[in-house]
């Protein structure tokens, strides 16, 4: 068959090119900006979700359950309060407990979270459903002045095994108080997480007490230079107060009775939160946002269709004539109605078709700045069965706002007969 | 027994919506293989006639028959089909689909029928019979073949709609005012090519224009006037 009315519709499509690739990118752009949206919205759930993982409570001064969840998980905003030491100890002590990580967090390095902590941070930190952080290179930190860090501070600072890192004081990159007088030395790096574990920088809590030696004011003491680090080494640096404790339970079934016992115990207020509740909290409040986002991308995705409809009627004019000779060369109306409809289709397709490979180009091209600078990981948002969803219910609208020309073009053709002159 | 009449209509009424009656023709033939010019100023329903026959248009009362077929009793489709299967029809100008080769516009009609494909020679010959036709018209060449059909002349655009009109060889041939846009030369040349390929793929030809000087050329020459009583058209 050397073309079918499939054919003539795509010919005649290709005759209008100029119209028709724009009528294709506006569907395009449309359907991109829902999958995007959809997408970007996917990569920070699973990219939050998978963060943390075997950590049945985070303990913090009393806050809101998000803002502890956020400072304490994923480094987004910062502690108004901590809690003290013997809190602590006390926390860690309690029979219903099996391990407990604390977390000492406030100094900032070239833009990366310090993050004070043990060794039970190794060994306790879970996430993405359970595995284990992990080192590609060096060893744990045993000594005050040591490092671990994360794979993007390694990368991005192109820092390895015995590089010198001098932290600063505050959460502000290149912050004004720079504890240069003690650096700290890189002894491991961790391999990638995906988590803001990457873009982190672990001391040993007695570290962070060790660099505020001279600085309990919050700026530098005049007699900070003054002291040497013998002497800091001589001084007791277990630390007065931490940030936050993740809280692993000896059985999970003691789960609630503990987070009570913990929010109303005597002494220190504390704020102890399930992981899990707290980011369906957070969900919940960016629901509103996302469904929002949503619901334009889908009035833009209509806008999209709007413009098919308007190529084709605007082309149905300067088409009458080809109706007409179609017509006379045995055209039946169903023909004509079918090549209309099949021209909006095409249309709808080819554009729906269009708008996912762009989402994907996207994603190629977005994705190491999305990861890095928000730590939404676009791994596994491939084509996705929405995408073929998205598809097919473009083309099935496109083709249903197809009838309304193609039966504009038959009611024409049929009164115009084969009189139409130009 | 012999043929049926290729055009037969008796007491045939037609007007468009609301207006006055355009044609009111008690009778009018056309016989297998004739050749016959029908003349009239514009606007005196030749086109609507054409219509009629060709069975896009419904008369409101009277009989239209085309080749034995009851137009008036056939359905919508059937008479799409009849058109398709043995009817070729040559406008007055923009002949041809813009965006279809010469070839393909050619082939056209064997698109929508298949009676059609067959009757050129079935599928894989239809291509041949196109260019086969195209080149008795005086149009052949790679080149001029290859050509977009919107750059070619107007007389090379109507030599290809007579081409298309001719492929599979139709009963009958209905052409409107197609020499208008022509010179006189090309005129005269155009109108014995249209006579000698119906003539020899046996088609009838029913032939519509303004211009009286051109009946010499036709078997038979009609004046609608002469068969259309209604006055109501201009």
């Amino acid at each position: 068959m050397g073309f079918s009315i499939l054919g003539l519709a795509w010919r005649s499509l290709m005759n209008r090119r100029g119209s028709a690739l724009l009528t294709i990118l506006a569907v395009a752009l449309s359907v991109a900006l829902f999958l995007g949206v959809d997408k970007v919205r996917n990569g920070a759930r699973a990219g939050f979700d998978n963060t943390i993982s075997g950590t049945d409570l985070i303990v913090g001064a009393p806050t809101g359950q998000i803002n502890l969840l956020l400072y304490s998980v994923f480094r987004l905003g910062s502690a108004t309060a901590e809690i003290s030491w013997d809190t602590y100890e006390a926390i860690d002590g309690r029979d219903d407990i099996a391990w407990t990580i604390p977390l000492s967090l406030g100094d900032n390095h070239r833009g990366f979270r310090v993050v004070g902590t043990n060794e039970s941070y190794f060994e306790h930190y879970k996430h993405g459903g359970g595995t284990a952080l992990r080192l590609t290179e060096g060893e744990l930190f045993s000594d005050i002045y040591q490092a671990v860090i994360g794979a993007d501070v390694a990368e991005e600072l192109d820092y390895t095994i015995g590089s010198e890192i001098v932290l600063t004081h505050g959460l502000g990159a290149g912050g004004l108080t720079d504890h240069e007088d003690k650096p700290f030395i890189v002894t491991g790096v961790l391999a990638k997480t995906g988590t803001p574990v990457d873009r982190s920088i672990h001391i040993p809590l007695e570290g962070v007490t060790a660099i505020h030696v001279g600085w309990e004011s919050g700026t530098r003491s005049p007699f900070a230079d003054t002291i040497s680090e013998e002497m800091i080494r001589g001084f007791d640096l277990t630390p007065k107060s931490i940030t936050a404790v993740f809280v692993g339970l000896e059985q999970r079934g003691t789960l609630l009775r503990t987070q009570r016992a913990l929010n109303t115990q005597g002494g220190e207020p504390l704020l102890a939160i399930i992981p899990g509740v707290a980011l369906g909290e957070l969900w919940q409040v960016t629901g509103i946002v996302e469904r929002a986002l949503i619901a334009v991308s889908v009035f833009v995705i209509a806008v999209g269709l709007v413009s098919v409809l308007t190529s084709i009627l605007t082309s149905l004019n300067e088409r009458r004539r080809e109706m007409a000779i179609l017509r006379a060369t045995g055209a039946r109306p169903g023909h004509i109605f079918f090549l209309m409809v099949a021209e909006a289709a095409m249309l709808g397709l080819c554009g729906a078709i269009a708008g996912v490979l762009l989402v994907q180009l996207g994603l190629l091209i977005a994705g190491p700045i999305l990861s890095s600078a928000y730590g939404i990981s676009i791994g596994g948002l491939g084509i996705s069965a929405l995408d073929g969803w998205t598809v097919l219910a473009v083309f099935a609208a496109a083709t249903l706002i197809g009838t309304i020309p193609a039966v504009m073009a038959l009611r024409r053709s049929l009164a115009d007969g084969l009189t139409v002159k130009l | 027994m012999t043929k049926p009449p290729v055009i037969d209509l008796n007491d045939l009424r037609f007007a468009w919506q609301d207006g006055p009656t355009l044609l009111d023709i008690p009778e009018f033939r056309v016989e297998t293989g004739e050749r016959v010019f029908l003349r009239g100023p514009s606007g005196s329903g030749k086109s609507t006639l054409l219509g009629l026959i060709a069975g896009v248009l419904e008369p409101q009362s009277g009989k239209v028959e085309v080749l034995g077929y009851d137009m008036t009793a056939l359905s919508g489709p059937r008479r799409d089909a009849l058109r398709a299967d043995r009817l070729g029809v040559i406008f007055q100008m923009f002949n041809l689909v813009p965006y279809l080769s010469l070839v393909q516009n050619v082939t056209l009609p064997c698109r929508f029928s298949s009676a059609r494909r067959a009757a050129a020679g079935g599928e894989g010959k239809l291509n041949k019979e196109a260019v086969r036709l195209l080149s008795r018209l005086g149009l052949s060449g790679d080149r001029l073949l290859a050509r977009p059909v919107t750059e070619l002349s107007v007389g090379q655009q109507q030599r290809v709609a007579v081409a298309r009109a001719l492929i599979g060889g139709p009963d009958l041939i209905i052409a409107d005012e197609p020499t208008s846009a022509l010179d006189a030369d090309a005129r005269d040349r155009f109108i014995e090519l249209l006579n000698e390929e119906a003539g020899r793929s046996g088609s009838a030809l029913l032939f519509v224009s303004h211009d009286a000087s051109l009946a010499g050329h036709f078997d038979r020459s009609v004046d609608l006037s002469e068969i259309n009583r209604a006055k109501g058209g201009v």
